[in-house]
């Protein structure tokens, strides 16, 4: 009796702490799932494809760079109650607040330029029109945040979150080699062939791809809009690195994938490899394009949410998803709009879509430094932080992990506008 | 009308300005090394970024 009566006591405890959890998860595994955006997927298929499973060790040791870098904006969103831009303007002045939040504007549009180009590359494997696509996916996106409720937004997030999962099944319908994948997960080596520029090639924009400037914006904006306060920093911790777990996750299982079935072939894009499961397996194509779909439609709705939280925290405008739209009609109407416009990119007959997703890279270079080395300042501003400051292994950690992602995130960005350089 | 959407888009672009004029952090020498560092790295961007656009223009 007293052993059942004790493992009730510890049942109902664990719900109790699963029940909290739920309530504050949120922020953190969206932006870290949203992080695997079309332009994700697309990296890691490549990957696969190119190198079978030999770099799956090299994206594990990515999810923790990801989790110390979001970790900081949690601290900072739960103690200043300001999201990302606020933080920026106040704390460095107008000059370095206009520079980030115009880069940032910009470079989420590009962004999401590329998630509808994501989204409507894979709808066409269904055979549905561009025009379609574009149009039902911002319905919806619109939908989503019109509602006026941030916990109804968080969680329909999450059920988009889940689906992106769906790489991790379609892996098993097709048996990969399961002592060969251990082996590129677990013992870190290089590919046969050794270090070659395409391998740097290929590892820079992993790296590139794990963080994004939005993505410090978004969580720290949406750590605000939640309401999480410094005695929930535990758990919006815990959220971060289940998050930054989903992600590794998902890019493994994305390049099991193609390493499985397309060992050596080229793919310049996700949509293309899903075409060419069709041809293998329906189920597996089918899998894919739906993944593909779901990492652009995250990805968009993050991105634009992250500029739409920016302007409003700067221009003073309402601009929480618990606001009504009429509460809050500036907020809403750039959310809408800047969809709208990086939709209507996609349909215009003739449009750079190249050139597009490759300034995307570059000018993402511009504001990741800033961003990063921005927010290891603000965590080493005690006045600000106070307890919740970096300590000396954070400030370690980040520095180098912040050094580490400049140094690449340049190279990368500099390979893509002179691609003879690396050669 | 565009006119007046201007006009107060200046108008709220200086009432930012206003806001935001002195930096609220605490300028120890990590910060100025730090700030000087990221300038000179953006500058050294946008050169390449000019560079690669009068390139691309011959």
């Amino acid at each position: 009796m007293n052993i059942l009566s004790k493992l009730y006591y510890r049942y109902k405890k664990i719900l109790k702490i699963l029940r909290l959890y739920l309530i504050i998860a949120g922020p953190g595994i969206i932006v870290m799932v949203a992080d695997n955006d079309a332009g994700g997927i697309t990296t890691y298929t490549a990957t696969g494809a190119q190198y079978g499973f030999h770099l799956i060790w090299f994206l594990i040791l990515l999810g923790p760079v990801a989790y110390y870098v979001q970790e900081m904006t949690v601290r900072l969103g739960a103690v200043t109650k300001r999201g990302h831009a606020e933080a920026i303007f106040h704390a460095f002045g107008s000059f370095w607040g206009w520079f980030s939040l115009l880069d940032l504007v910009l470079t989420d549009w590009l962004t999401m330029i590329t998630e509808f180009i994501g989204m409507t590359a894979a709808m066409r494997i269904f055979g549905v029109p561009p025009l379609v696509t574009v149009i039902g996916a911002w319905i919806i996106m619109s939908a989503m945040v019109l509602q006026g409720r941030y916990w109804t937004w968080e969680k329909l997030a999450l059920v988009f979150c889940g689906l992106n999962l769906i790489y991790v099944p379609a892996a098993f319908l097709i048996n990969p080699p399961i002592h060969e994948v251990l082996r590129g997960a677990l013992i870190p080596h290089f590919p046969p062939g050794g270090f070659t520029n395409a391998l740097f090639f290929l590892l820079m924009a992993n790296i590139g791809t794990t963080i994004a400037p939005w993505m410090i914006f978004f969580q720290q904006s949406a750590v605000v809009d939640k309401g999480l306060q410094e005695k929930d920093m535990r758990w919006g911790k815990i959220d971060t690195a289940l998050g930054s777990m989903l992600t590794v996750l998902v890019a493994a299982f994305c390049v099991i994938l193609t390493g499985t079935l397309l060992p050596g072939q080229p793919i310049n894009d996700a949509a293309t490899a899903a075409l060419k499961f069709m041809s293998i397996n329906k189920h597996l194509g089918a899998c894919l394009a739906i993944g593909l779909f779901d990492a652009g439609f995250l990805g968009a709705i993050c991105i634009s949410l992250a500029s739409s939280w920016a302007f409003g925290e700067v221009f003073g405008w309402a601009h929480s998803l618990n606001h009504r739209l009429k509460e809050a009609p500036w907020f809403y109407a750039y959310y809408i709009l800047v969809l709208l416009f990086a939709g209507i990119v996609v349909l215009i007959p003739g449009a750079p879509l190249v050139l597009i997703t490759l300034f995307v890279q570059v000018i993402a270079v511009t504001l990741l430094p800033a961003a990063l080395v921005f927010l290891i300042l603000l965590l080493n501003d005690e006045e600000t932080m106070g307890e919740y400051k970096n300590t000396l292994v954070q400030n370690v950690a980040n520095i180098g992990i912040t050094a580490m992602i400049i140094v690449v995130s340049t190279l990368y960005g500099i390979s893509a506008l002179f691609p003879n350089i690396l050669k | 009308m565009i006119v007046t959407f201007f006009r107060t888009t200046v108008q709220t672009v200086q009432a930012i300005n206003r806001k935001y004029a002195t930096p609220h952090l605490k300028t120890t020498r990590f910060v100025r090394v730090c700030l000087g560092l990221l300038r000179g790295y953006l500058v050294l961007l946008i050169g390449i970024l000019v560079f690669k656009f009068f390139q691309s223009l011959h």
